[in-house]
């Protein structure tokens, strides 16, 4: 009994932990709407520039007390300026960019995290205060860890005040309901979405410093904490601090007692809660529908590209078809990923440009078509065209009987749910060795006889690719594509002229489960093998940053940003070990030119022109 | 047809031009490396260290068959997708002779399987799946480390002596922790029958719950602990475990724990008495190895880590399988070449095993001590791979023919 108290409070501050690390991010995306990606470089900048601080002060918890403000003071300041210098400028780009700029920053972050404290993890000695235990029944439980208890409720309780006590805080709940009409009754907004910002990563630092002394400030921190931070956030509600803080705890206390029972849940647990959640509450614990926000009219029609587009796109594609004749082998292996990135962006860009439904696990379903076709053509032997025709199937179907689930939620919260499923894939993925291989993937994928020549695999790539593309271009300029935006833009006028919304909404996010499919089955044959990194988070961004930085509100968008992003990142890791750092620059700069995405940038420019 | 005409080409010329030019006039060796440089830099930037002192030192003593050696170097970035895109433009541009490099399990199979389907040579430096060279093991692979059944047979025998009869284990939740448990607890219970694990507990990779998998391990009340995790979830592991108690009149085994890389970080917390593999690097463990340690003190201004060593030894390795090959023609290298090459380490003397191309490169086994407020290794013996390896009858059964 004492042990499962024991636990129970070990949950209890693991949930502090979470919560510290999740209150900022909910902040932050309740007032300004930014999906801040950066949160956890935020928090990874506070256990370095903490290392840093309090290894100069004296070790007394005075000195850990001046160490701590310090070192949130300081990352407010960094998130002022994060915020006065890049997101200010694309508050009014379309929903999602600013993921786009601050996935820009986590690249940054990391190589100039890299550069200034090198690549070794940094832990703080600690003292004998830090170390101390109180004895609970015949067991110990760490005396840092009852501050960590106690720092949860502690900021919790801080916050409410600031939010209902003060005039910053009327402020702020009143931006959170409806900015514009704050904004409208006079109140600078640039302040306050400065002060804002700073607020959250101030608390992201908090959260950054308080974990230091329980393990070590290390590169890989970022990455880790943000997924996190994010199923918090989404499952507490957005924008919601008590909603974060009961998240906190149910997911603390739930992994702190689920690996006694199943000590290998540890890669779901997470994630299979956050899904239950989300199924049963679509708008997380506490959340409330989301606030009007009137500035997003409709977005204007796509109409099809004019004829000098047109002839362009045919010029280009000639282009792509001789391309193997003129260049080598290499080239013709960078096209062909770049035709897969092509499939994978348009399939992406089908259900969140027109379906409206943005997605963060998209992985899945490349993942689900390449394992699919892997298994086939190893374990069945089956030839090339079965196999890859399996992988849509594969994809497609699973896809339609999860969408179930997804098309009745809507933005982050349709994203995070679409995030849970892949993240339950990858550990089934990386779980189920027998079958998948676990982390050492499926080998032997190669195309075998005249396919396997690398160009006449381009050319097949090129095919599929290009007929992929063009199918869903197609349906998106068929009465189902039209259906599909006016459930869109407004769900009611849509329901209550016939349509059914819901389940155009399924059969989009069915259609771009199976484009995404066949994407990776041609993927898996090109690479010859398949692992879990291609259901992982990093490959679901991929895909939106493609998206994104083409813009959504095209038709060319996916395919123009599939080609810059692959471009762009197989040059530079070539080209330089900074790689990240040059990325992520041209990814900021790229998002403040262009904050319509490239293609939808200049797509009007030339309309302009030819008019 | 082509094949052959060109390595008889290749040898001939080889001939023709070793006895008369031994000078770097030639055209160099050039080696196509690949590893995770961003993804994984804590490891791979000592390693890049190690070999680029290597080359400067092979070349310096004429390369080898009269030719200097290349390394063209690429970052993986940690995907094995990047991983194959950047082995086909070595092969293609840069027309590497052949291939090397690697540190997470699955990239070297990747790089593996690209290596066969394309008919090169890939020396896999760091990797330490087991597949590798057995289940998935071919032709064209070698590699250098030893692997997660070597070390933990390694740690086996330190274990059994122990009096401890309850074991538990706490391993990272993928493929790696997932088979250093499978065999440790195999071997352990084949050394010692009377043996029971009561408990086990797998964090998740990076993101290990530490204090309640602490608490778990010490509820099921056992003798004695196999650890396996590192890094980041190492440094938590041992805080809440030092906090909590747990090593107290406990017997630890821990899989890489003396490594520097992986005993630097816990600092003046390093639990003292752990049976570790690692690399003492504090103490010169053999002449050899105190004048690999001047060398890279001298030009890097820091002590080497373990990657240091993988990296150095790996361009030796290379190099021995070169000159015993007498030309870089890859199925000479790979039927001839390599196969019972011997290189020396700063570990000692190792050699490339015909059977399943596994080197018999082995490691230190010794107990963690605390000396000036830092983790050292104490009481250390070399283990030679050659001696942890299963019978040769077993090897063949598990590689494909």
């Amino acid at each position: 009994m004492t042990f499962l108290l024991l636990q129970l409070l070990t949950g209890i501050a693991g949930a502090s932990a979470l919560f510290l690390v999740s209150a900022g991010l909910t902040v932050i995306f309740g007032v300004t709407r930014v999906v801040n990606f950066s949160h956890g470089s935020l928090y990874m900048l506070g256990a370095y520039v903490a290392w840093s601080t309090l290894t100069h002060l004296p070790a007394t918890p005075l000195g850990f007390a001046i160490g701590v403000l310090a070192t949130a003071l300081v990352l407010a300041a960094l998130g002022a300026g994060l915020e006065m210098a890049l997101l200010r400028r694309i508050y009014r780009a379309p929903e999602l960019l600013q993921l786009l700029a601050t996935f820009g920053v986590v690249l940054i972050v990391q190589d100039a995290t890299q550069a200034i404290w090198g690549a070794e993890d940094l832990s703080l000695p600690r003292p004998a205060w830090m170390r101390a235990f109180v004895a609970i029944g015949s067991e110990r439980f760490p005396a840092y860890d009852l501050l960590l208890i106690a720092a949860g409720p502690a900021v919790l309780g801080a916050l409410w005040l600031l939010l209902h006590r003060t005039r910053f805080g009327t402020l702020v709940r009143a931006a959170t309901q409806d900015r514009e009409m704050v904004a409208a009754l006079g109140v600078d907004q640039r302040v306050l979405f400065t002060a804002v910002f700073a607020l959250g990563a101030g608390l992201a630092g908090l959260g950054g410093v308080l974990a230091l002394p329980d393990g070590s400030a290390n590169l890989q921190l970022d990455l880790s904490v943000i997924t996190d931070a994010f199923v918090i956030v989404v499952v507490g509600g957005l924008g919601s601090l008590t909603g974060a803080y009961l998240a906190s705890l149910l997911i603390g206390v739930m992994q702190s007692l689920g690996i006694l029972f199943v000590p290998k849940l540890t890669l779901v647990m997470v994630f299979a809660v956050m899904a239950v959640v989300l199924v049963v509450r679509p708008q997380g614990l506490l959340g409330r529908a989301a606030a009007t926000v009137r500035e997003a009219a409709a977005p204007p029609l796509v109409r099809p590209a004019p004829r000098a587009l047109r002839w362009l796109a045919a010029a280009a594609l000639a282009a792509l078809i001789v391309a193997p004749l003129l260049v080598g082998p290499f080239t013709v292996s960078v096209l062909t990923e770049a035709m897969i990135a092509v499939l994978f962006a348009c399939s992406l860009h089908f259900m969140m440009g027109p379906g409206g439904m943005p997605s963060f696990g998209h992985a899945a379903w490349f993942g689900l078509g390449a394992y699919g076709a892997a298994l086939a053509a190893t374990a069945l032997a089956w030839p090339l065209p079965f196999a890859l025709l399996l992988a849509p199937l594969v994809a497609g179907i699973i896809a339609a009987s999860f969408g179930w689930f997804v098309v009745r939620l809507s933005g982050v919260y349709l994203a995070m749910l679409t995030l849970a499923f892949a993240q339950i894939v990858w550990a089934v993925a990386e779980q189920w060795s027998g079958i998948t291989g676990g982390d050492d993937g499926i080998l032997g994928v190669w195309p075998q006889g005249v396919l396997a020549r690398p160009h006449i695999f381009y050319w097949l790539t090129l095919a599929v690719g290009t007929a992929g593309a063009l199918l869903l271009r197609r349906a998106l300029y068929a009465p189902f594509g039209y259906a599909l935006r006016g459930a869109r833009d407004s769900t009611l006028r849509a329901e209550s002229i016939g349509l059914p919304t819901a389940r155009l909404r399924l059969v989009a996010f069915a259609i771009a489960g199976a484009a995404a499919g066949l994407a990776g089955g041609l993927s898996a044959y090109s690479k010859g093998s398949v692992f879990p990194t291609y259901v992982s988070i990093g490959h679901s961004v991929d895909a939106l940053l493609m998206v994104l930085l083409g813009g959504v509100q095209t038709m060319s968008g996916p395919i123009v940003g599939a080609f810059a992003y692959t471009g762009l990142y197989d040059t530079l890791l070539l080209a330089t070990a900074q790689w990240r750092l040059v990325l992520g620059a041209a990814i900021v700069a790229l998002v403040l030119v262009f904050p319509q995405g490239i293609a939808g940038a200049t797509l009007p420019a030339w309309r302009r022109r030819a008019a | 047809m082509s094949l052959t005409r060109r390595s008889l080409l290749a040898a001939s010329a080889a001939t023709l031009a070793a006895p008369a030019i031994a000078r770097a006039a030639a055209a160099p060796i050039r080696i196509g490396e690949i590893n995770s440089y961003t993804a994984v830099p804590a490891f791979t930037l000592p390693y890049r260290n190690g070999w680029q002192l290597a080359v400067e030192q092979v070349n310096a003593a004429g390369g080898v068959l009269g030719r200097p050696i290349e390394v063209i170097s690429r970052d993986d970035a940690g995907k094995p997708a990047d991983a194959i895109r950047l082995a086909g433009e070595l092969l293609n541009e840069q027309k590497v002779d052949l291939l090397a490099g690697g540190f997470l399990s699955n990239i070297g199979l990747a790089l593996s399987d690209f290596a066969q389907r394309n008919h090169k040579l890939y020396i896999a430096g760091e990797p330490l799946t087991d597949a590798l060279v057995w289940e998935k093991g071919n032709a064209m692979c070698f590699r250098l480390r030893p692997s997660t059944y070597m070390q933990a047979a390694m740690l086996v025998p330190e274990a059994a002596k122990l009096p401890a009869k309850r074991w538990v284990t706490v391993a990272p939740n993928y493929e790696y922790g997932k088979s250093a448990v499978k065999w440790f607890q195999q071997l352990l219970k084949a050394a010692r029958p009377d043996v029971e694990f009561v408990a086990e507990q797998w964090p998740a990779l990076g993101k290990i719950d530490a204090g309640a998998t602490v608490a778990a391990l010490e509820e099921a009340k056992p003798d004695a602990i196999y650890n396996v995790t590192f890094g980041g979830d190492l440094t938590k592991f041992v805080r809440q475990g030092n906090t909590r108690g747990l090593f107290e009149k406990r017997g630890v085994v821990s899989l890489l724990t003396g490594e520097p890389e992986y005993l630097d970080p816990l600092g003046a917390e390093t639990p003292e008495g752990w049976i570790v593999t690692g690399y003492p690097v504090n103490t010169d463990t053999s002449p050899d190895d105190a004048t690999f340690k001047a060398a890279y003190k001298a030009k890097f201004n820091e002590m080497p880590k373990m990657g240091s060593v993988v990296g150095f030894a790996l361009i030796h390795a290379i190099v021995a399988g070169i000159a015993q090959a007498g030309n870089t023609d890859t199925n000479t290298m790979a039927d001839k070449g390599f196969p019972g090459a011997s290189f020396a380490t700063p570990f000692g003397r190792a050699t490339w095993r015909a059977i399943d191309h596994q080197s018999t490169l082995g490691t230190f086994v010794g107990r963690t001590a605390l000396k000036d407020g830092r983790g050292v290794m104490v009481d250390w013996h070399y283990v030679d791979g050659a001696n942890a390896l299963p019978p040769d009858a077993e090897v063949r059964k598990m590689r494909p023919a």
